[in-house]
């Protein structure tokens, strides 16, 4: 065991167990998936992706590259890092090669998310962080505190003193006083992966599936966090030097050592050699020695810094100036670190130290510029960004001290300072074969690679990123991409602040779909949209089909009917008996106001201004362009009021429409536009005994066919009730719309059913209407037209008002691409053979006089694009625009159907009851 | 219209069928409201309208949009610059209808019932705030959107009226198609309260 | 997740609005007195700067309301016309 008594913070009373590659393990809460192996001295390895060499663990946390896992129990998830995974008890992973593998069963798990307002957002609980968040708060200002970590404190260890007292306690004190705080909200264990406008930042907050206090609930939840303000004080990644074999299990970054000492009480190696280019990595060396490690410490600058020298003198770690490591000695795990002098130092680990990166994710998100620090050998923020603060490590502040003071300002904590420090060496690599310098170890990238890719001609970082792969592995060159930066300008012969940094994208750290799509999944993934019958259509057996948000009955199936049987069947009931439909989903908007008659006369090809009070009109709306793009009836309620029908796909849209010409163009008219889709609820009530069920329903009116005119309206009253009937017919056949307020929706329905049951009254669902209105020719806006399609294509002439000087498409009829005889055409299509149904979407090719079909190309006549069985016709027949299709009908076209051509008539859109002497009865 | 019968049609809530989901959800209190007459007033906001609504509605209405102002039996929400919903709880909706109508036709103005247009959920609790916002992009902090505020905007992907009536009690009015979504979506918000 | 201002409700999440195209192309006066081409222009034709750009947008979600707001294309941050020098 490499456990260390007195070391780390997790809970020693209680112990998990996890198994790893098959192997039961115990740990402690507290522990992740890396330090409960390493404490057990199993050090995890996998392979490499390109070379196949061994890999171990390198971080502690999220900068490590290499360190991956596949999560099988409780539930798999690919590709997570096992210095990040906490390790619970039944956790069951196994190391993975560059690919895991996604479950296959639904995640049963629940996720989700929170919206949050603040003043201030703080990212990162470490030193920073919590003096930034306590001083906001302090200051009455509303907080949110985000850190990924599973405890504040961020790189702070427990060995510093701030304001006198040890650093646990200090966090102790700064977390009380903030919980004290109803205006702060502060969440351990969640990552601010995104940074977007207005100070909009995504957190990803790790629930756990049993973590202590827990318990079973949302796995993931994503906060959604709009602040005026944020500060990021995230902290700043150390970053190795690249030397020879530097891939080796055994080589770990030396903060990395010290926060698996700190935090979990492992001690990684007996015989350590430390190389660094900064003083930072002094603590870990001193910490680890006290841990009971043999320690030697490779300073790579001329003068090794006093006060850390005289401390390391003190305990006796030998510390040599001016000396490198070169390269490792080893097989699966280093035993020797080789100097630049090529001497071998016997080891078990090697720790490096090349200097530390501001974590500049959060700025970079939002276009923050960054600045070569010369001092720092790395990138800071240059520009300020609105709404944007950088503090601490983030900000390239780096000793506790002027951490604290940056971050407190005036009423900061104190700590006490390190003396005799020395400003850092920046180095990128030392000596050695570029070939075997590994500078991102996740893609197995070398320094020849980048050597490479400058010998190709690239000199710029994004290039050489694409060029190598460098930074692009999961870790997102946390550790290499300012080593791949630094090693470039010095194969191009350039300073590094020539340089422009590869920009950062969200998200930070991986995000799981599931996590990203919260609770909408399943039925809530869209809303679904239902009338106020849905439940009685659920009831009668109804199948459903998607109408927009919609969900609309398709037909009723009985006991062993397909969709073709019962939609025959329901055909055959309206055209013989009396059929009813859910029309409710129908776009309603009420029209008020003088001017009213004006606008729809502008906005409908025909005119609506001579409409009677008393009667219903079809219109058809079209774009500037002519084109069709919406259609339906209108009735007239008053002088200067009309309620107009829109398609169930379009109500939305054709409202917006109707008012950006109102708001934006025509600002003179005097009209209100009120949606009232919802408000009403449509029942059609269709075929030749439908006026009897009217008549039985609603005494009050007098149904006869010359007191109740076809396109005409009344209202009347049902139990006190208003409703308003309508003679409308989308199917050719005598027909009544009974509108009602949504709310006696069910009641009006019971009665219509009621009074058709000697009539076998049979409700007919989308499937068995569009059936209907197909065989009379009557187009579905969306199916049979597609946006490119005039009225005068569907050979709705009649609906084109020749006497209105203008309207909403009319100067585009005389375009003499809307003149040209050979537009599509809306025609219909009778297979000769009557029986095959052709499919919707086919196309339409036609034979050379000699019978044969001409050369390929071959040339496209058109589309097929309703096609149905008809129970009227007892044959299969389809609508289609063709080419100059009204000039073609009575010729015989083919249609690819399987591979065979199936040859088709061309006919006359209406071939049921082309006269119309149905639709009275 | 004042000579209609009392109506004895029966009448369904859009969510009765979700009813005794939404009471089983014990952290914030849901409450089918009652259904109300309500009609979408459009209204020039300069001039007398205001005023002469006001007369028969019986009270003033909010002077600026995304507020509401109380009515005897109801309430004046403000949805825009020249719009209004205006509620009853006692009126008919035809009868609403018809005398708002009749005051606002006099300036130009015009009343449509919209009484089955929405329906109504009630949220009442210390969390009730928390809930929405798990769905609801608005700052929804007390200081924010105190009582006497309301606002039209989405609750998941669905458009919601809400209604701020003091810290822990919150309306919310939607159409009734989407209504059934809406209930689901915090019935499954609540999961976690 | 970008804010827009609604001019009546305030800053909203840009998921509640809709986008109209161009701001300010009027409805010609006499489409029939219009050239093909003219015609073509009006109907098909918009500007695409790079810069400042006067839009339209409609808070679908909200008031319903359309509205002009001018957004900088290279940025798409919407600035006052105020700032709008070009």
């Amino acid at each position: 065991m490499s456990r260390v008594p007195g070391f780390g913070r997790i809970d020693r009373s209680r112990t998990v167990t996890i198994t790893v590659d098959g192997v039961p393990y115990t740990g402690h809460p507290g522990d992740t998936v890396a330090s409960v192996l390493l404490a057990h001295d199993v050090h995890p390895r996998t392979t490499s992706v390109k070379y196949g060499r061994p890999r171990g663990i390198t971080g502690a946390w999220t900068e490590d590259p290499t360190g991956l896992i596949q999560v099988e129990e409780p539930f798999p998830e690919p590709m997570l890092l096992a210095t990040t995974v906490e390790a619970t008890d039944g956790l069951v992973v196994r190391g993975v090669n560059g690919q895991g593998r996604l479950a296959e069963v639904a995640d049963t798990a629940r996720y989700d998310r929170r919206h949050h307002h603040c003043d201030v957002l703080v990212v990162g609980a470490g030193p920073a962080g919590l003096v930034a968040a306590r001083a906001a708060a302090r200051r009455g200002e509303s907080v949110v505190l985000v850190d990924d970590r599973a405890d504040p404190g961020g790189t702070l260890t427990g060995t510093e003193t701030i304001d006198g007292e040890p650093s646990p306690a200090f966090v102790a004190d700064v977390v009380a006083e903030l919980a004290d705080q109803p205006e702060v909200t502060h969440l351990q264990r969640t990552t601010a992966f995104g940074h977007y406008d207005d100070g909009f930042v995504l957190a990803l907050e790790r629930r756990g599936d049993s973590v202590d206090g827990y318990g079973l609930r949302t796995r993931q939840r994503v906060h959604r966090i709009r602040a005026s303000r944020v500060v990021v004080a995230a902290g700043a990644i150390e970053r190795p030097v690249v030397i020879e074999d530097g891939d080796r299990p055994g080589v770990v970054l030396a903060s990395a050592a010290r926060d698996l000492l700190h935090r979990h009480g492992v001690l990684v190696g007996r015989e350590v050699v430390v190389f660094t280019t900064n003083d930072s990595a002094y603590a870990a060396a001193l910490d680890l020695h006290e841990a009971g490690a043999g320690v030697r410490v490779l300073d790579a600058r001329d003068e090794a810094p006093r006060g850390w020298a005289r401390a390391c003198a003190e305990r006796g770690v030998a510390v040599t100036p001016a000396a490198t490591v070169r390269g490792t000695r080893g097989e699966e795990r280093i035993t020797a670190a080789v100097t630049g002098d090529g001497t071998e130092i016997p080891c078990d680990l090697l720790l490096l130290s090349g200097g530390w990166t501001p974590a500049a994710h959060l700025v970079s998100h939002v276009g923050g510029a960054l600045t070569y620090d010369e001092t720092l050998g790395a990138f800071v923020f240059g520009e300020p960004v609105a709404g944007v603060e950088v503090i601490g490590a983030a900000n390239g502040t780096l000793a506790l001290a002027d951490v604290l003071r940056e971050a407190g300002g005036a009423g900061a904590p104190h700590a006490p300072a390190e003396d005799d420090g020395a400003p850092p060496r920046v180095l990128w690599r030392t000596e050695g074969d570029p070939a075997r310098q590994f500078v991102d170890v996740a893609r197995d990238a070398t320094v020849a690679d980048i050597a490479r890719a400058v010998g190709a001609g690239l000199t710029h970082p994004e290039h050489v990123k694409r060029y190598t792969t460098i930074g692009t592995a999961h870790d997102q060159g946390r550790t290499s991409g300012m080593l791949a930066i630094g090693i470039l300008a010095e194969l191009t012969g350039r300073p590094v602040a020539a340089m422009r940094p590869t920009t950062f994208r969200p998200p930070f750290v991986p995000v799981a779909f599931a996590a990203l799509a919260g609770r909408e999944r399943g039925d809530l993934f869209d809303p679904v949209r239902t009338t106020p019958l849905h439940a009685w259509h659920v009831a009668a057996g109804a199948e459903f089909e998607d109408v927009g948000q919609w969900k609309r009955a398709r037909h009723y199936p009985r006991a062993g009917e397909d969709m073709t049987a019962a939609v025959l069947r329901e055909c055959a009931a309206v055209r013989t008996s009396v059929g009813i439909m859910d029309a409710s989903t129908l776009g309603t908007i009420d029209v008020r106001g003088p001017d009213a008659p004006v606008l729809l006369d502008r906005l409908y090809t025909n005119m609506m201004s001579s409409l009677k009070v008393g009667r219903v009109r079809y219109g058809v709306m079209c774009g500037n362009d002519g084109m069709v793009r919406d259609d339906g009836t209108v009735l007239r309620l008053a002088e200067n009021r009309y309620l107009v029908t829109t398609t169930t796909g379009n109500a939305a849209a054709v409202l917006d429409s109707m008012e950006e010409w109102l708001q934006t163009e025509w600002t003179d008219l005097r009209v209100r536009l009120t949606s009232v889709t919802d408000h009403w609820s449509i029942a059609a009530v269709a075929g030749p005994r439908s006026r009897d069920v009217i008549g039985a329903v609603f005494g009050d009116l007098d149904v006869s066919n010359d007191a109740f005119g076809f396109m005409t309206w009344q209202d009347t009253v049902l139990d006190g009730t208003p409703v308003r009937v309508a003679r409308i017919s989308f199917s050719g056949e005598l027909a009544f719309e009974v509108s009602v307020a949504s709310g006696y929706a069910s009641a009006v329905w019971a009665r219509l059913l009621a009074a058709g049951q000697a009539y076998g009254i049979t409700p007919y669902g989308t499937e068995t209407m569009h059936v209907l209105r197909a065989e009379k020719g009557y187009p579905i806006i969306g199916q049979d037209t597609d946006g490119t399609v005039s009225p005068h294509d569907l050979g709705m002439s009649w609906a084109v008002s020749a006497k209105k000087d203008d309207f909403v498409g009319k100067r585009s009829y005389t375009r003499p691409e809307n003149r040209n005889p050979l537009r599509k055409q809306l025609v219909s299509l009778l297979p000769t053979d009557a029986a095959t149904k052709l499919p919707e979407g086919s196309q339409i090719v036609g034979f050379c006089a000699d019978g044969r079909l001409p050369a390929p190309p071959v040339p496209m006549l058109g589309h097929v694009t309703s096609s149905y069985h008809s129970a009227e016709l007892a044959r299969p027949f389809a609508l289609a625009l063709v080419k100059g299709g009204r000039d073609r009908v009575g010729e015989v076209v083919h249609v690819p159907v399987e591979g065979e051509l199936v040859p088709a008539l061309i006919g006359s859109s209406v071939l049921v009851d082309p006269e119309g002497a149905r639709r009275d009865g | 219209m004042a000579d209609l019968p009392v109506p004895t049609l029966p009448w369904a809530h859009p969510l009765e069928s979700r009813r005794a989901r939404l009471e089983d959800v014990s952290a914030v209190r849901q409450e089918l409201s009652a259904p109300v007459a309500a009609v979408d007033l459009r209204l020039d906001p300069a001039g007398a309208g205001p005023a002469a609504v006001a007369a028969v509605v019986g009270g003033p209405l909010p002077e600026r949009p995304d507020t509401w102002t109380a009515l005897p039996a109801g309430l004046a929400l403000r949805l825009g610059p020249d719009e209004w919903l205006l509620t009853s709880s006692r009126a008919r909706p035809e009868d609403w209808e018809f005398g708002v109508d009749e005051a606002a036709l006099a300036h130009g103005g015009s009343a449509v019932d919209v009484s089955a247009q929405r329906t109504s959920l009630r949220l009442r609790g210390q969390r009730a705030r928390d809930l929405l916002a798990s769905c609801c992009a608005l700052d929804l902090r007390p200081a924010s959107f105190p009582r006497g505020r309301c606002a039209q905007t989405l609750l998941g992907q669905s458009a919601v009226l809400l209604v701020a009536h003091d810290t822990d009690d919150l309306q919310l009015f939607v159409r009734t198609s989407f209504a059934g979504y809406v209930a689901d979506l915090l019935v499954d918000a609540a999961h976690d309260f | 997740m970008q804010l827009i201002s609604c001019p009546w409700c305030g800053p909203r999440e840009e998921v509640e609005f809709s986008y109209g195209g161009q701001a300010a192309v009027a409805y010609p006066e006499h489409p029939a007195a219009l050239t093909d081409e003219q015609w073509a222009r009006f109907v098909f034709f918009r500007d695409n700067p790079k810069g400042p750009f006067a839009e339209r947008w409609v808070h679908a979600a909200g008031c319903r309301r359309w509205f002009t707001a001018v957004r900088d294309t290279r940025t798409h941050r919407f600035v006052s016309p105020s700032e709008v020098t070009s």
